[in-house]
């Protein structure tokens, strides 16, 4: 539990510093291409990644719950119909919710 | 900065001001959830609490709790949190050329610097836009988001998340900030190698280093050799 403490801390602080960061260091430093490229595509891998690993992992195996997965495919579907991040947030639990009420 | 002596005109302030309190709705809401889900997976309300209050990152937090929680390594958490809070340091590089922060107020202007204010301010035109913009969505955020994280992390033991739904909360909210980065191709390259990279490991490797595997692909995207070229800012929409 110590450590989950000791990450947690440094976790937020670095968040904080890692933003602290961009508005003092020298446009320089983080302007150049490759820096940006890499930081660009940083959230793009993870995020998707993330995607991935809560839909289909069920600790250290494969596991599927298809009724998230649904929740999920019915968000992606309101992303689709260019609803906001709210209406898309409240579709997909609503959707996974409802299935798990229904089945 | 032609517009920093006129004052902003009150149509304009409560244009700002709407979609500030729809991005605010969202973030009380988002909150809460990661309120549940955060105490339900095994995070205490102090913890919970003290990362909406300091990390104060949406994504970072979830990431964080789901790495920490689903087995990992805490410091696997710690490492992917990290790194997908790295673009929150290049929107300040947007955002320092729009508010010029200076002296101590770099470090109360920092907090506020995530995804929702940067993509408020850079859709305005007029830096006196930009700058209410900025503040106003920062501001709202962040008290609806820490009024939501304690609602959730009170009510969170006594819910069952799964009936409500809340475990399709985390990859929806990935999802819906991924979407407007998927414009071009190779963004979706970048998007289906990592998620492919992560899956592959699920079986191999130990819980967290799945996300932070596919933080190579986007290194590896990035070093490969491109048309230089300069952006404006790496900022998508948000709403």
């Amino acid at each position: 539990m110590t450590a989950v403490w000791i990450a947690l801390v440094l976790a937020a602080l670095g968040s904080y510093l890692l933003k602290l960061a961009g508005l003092s260091l020298p446009e320089s430093v983080l302007n150049q291409p490759r820096v940006r490229n890499v930081a660009h595509f940083l959230p793009v891998a993870m995020l998707a990644a993330l995607v991935a690993v809560e839909l289909f992992d069920g600790g250290g195996h494969y596991a599927v719950d298809w009724r998230p997965l649904v929740g999920v495919g019915a968000g992606v579907v309101a992303l689709l119909l260019r609803r906001g991040l709210l209406v898309v947030f409240l579709v997909a639990i609503g959707t996974t919710a409802l299935l798990r009420l229904l089945t | 900065m032609g517009s920093r002596s006129s004052e902003l005109p009150a149509g304009d302030r409560a244009a700002i001001l709407r979609a500030a309190v729809g991005l605010g709705l969202y973030a009380g809401a988002f909150g809460t959830t990661f309120g549940a889900v955060s105490v339900s997976s095994g995070l205490s309300v102090a913890q919970t609490v003290l990362l909406s209050l300091v990390m104060f990152s949406g994504a970072s937090q979830f990431a964080f709790v789901g790495v920490a929680t689903a087995g990992g390594s805490p410091y696997a958490a710690l490492a992917a949190a990290l790194l997908l809070a790295v673009r929150n340091s290049f929107y300040g590089v947007t955002m320092s050329e729009i508010l010029h922060p200076r002296g101590w107020s770099k470090l109360w202007t920092a907090h506020f610097v995530i995804d929702e204010t940067t993509a408020m301010a850079i859709g305005r035109d007029n830096r006196r836009a930009q700058r209410y913009a900025f503040w106003s969505t920062g501001l709202i955020l962040f008290a609806l988001w820490q009024t939501g994280s304690l609602v959730g992390a009170l009510v969170g033991a006594a819910v069952d998340p799964l009936a409500l739904g809340l475990d399709a909360a985390a990859p929806a909210v990935y999802l819906a900030l991924l979407w407007p980065r998927l414009q071009r191709a190779k963004a979706r390259v970048v998007a289906l190698t990592g998620a492919a990279v992560a899956a592959a490991l699920i079986p191999l490797a130990p819980s967290g280093l799945p996300v932070i595997a596919a933080a190579g692909v986007a290194v590896v995207a990035g070093l490969l050799p491109v048309r230089a070229r300069r952006q404006p800012a790496n900022v998508t929409e948000v709403s």
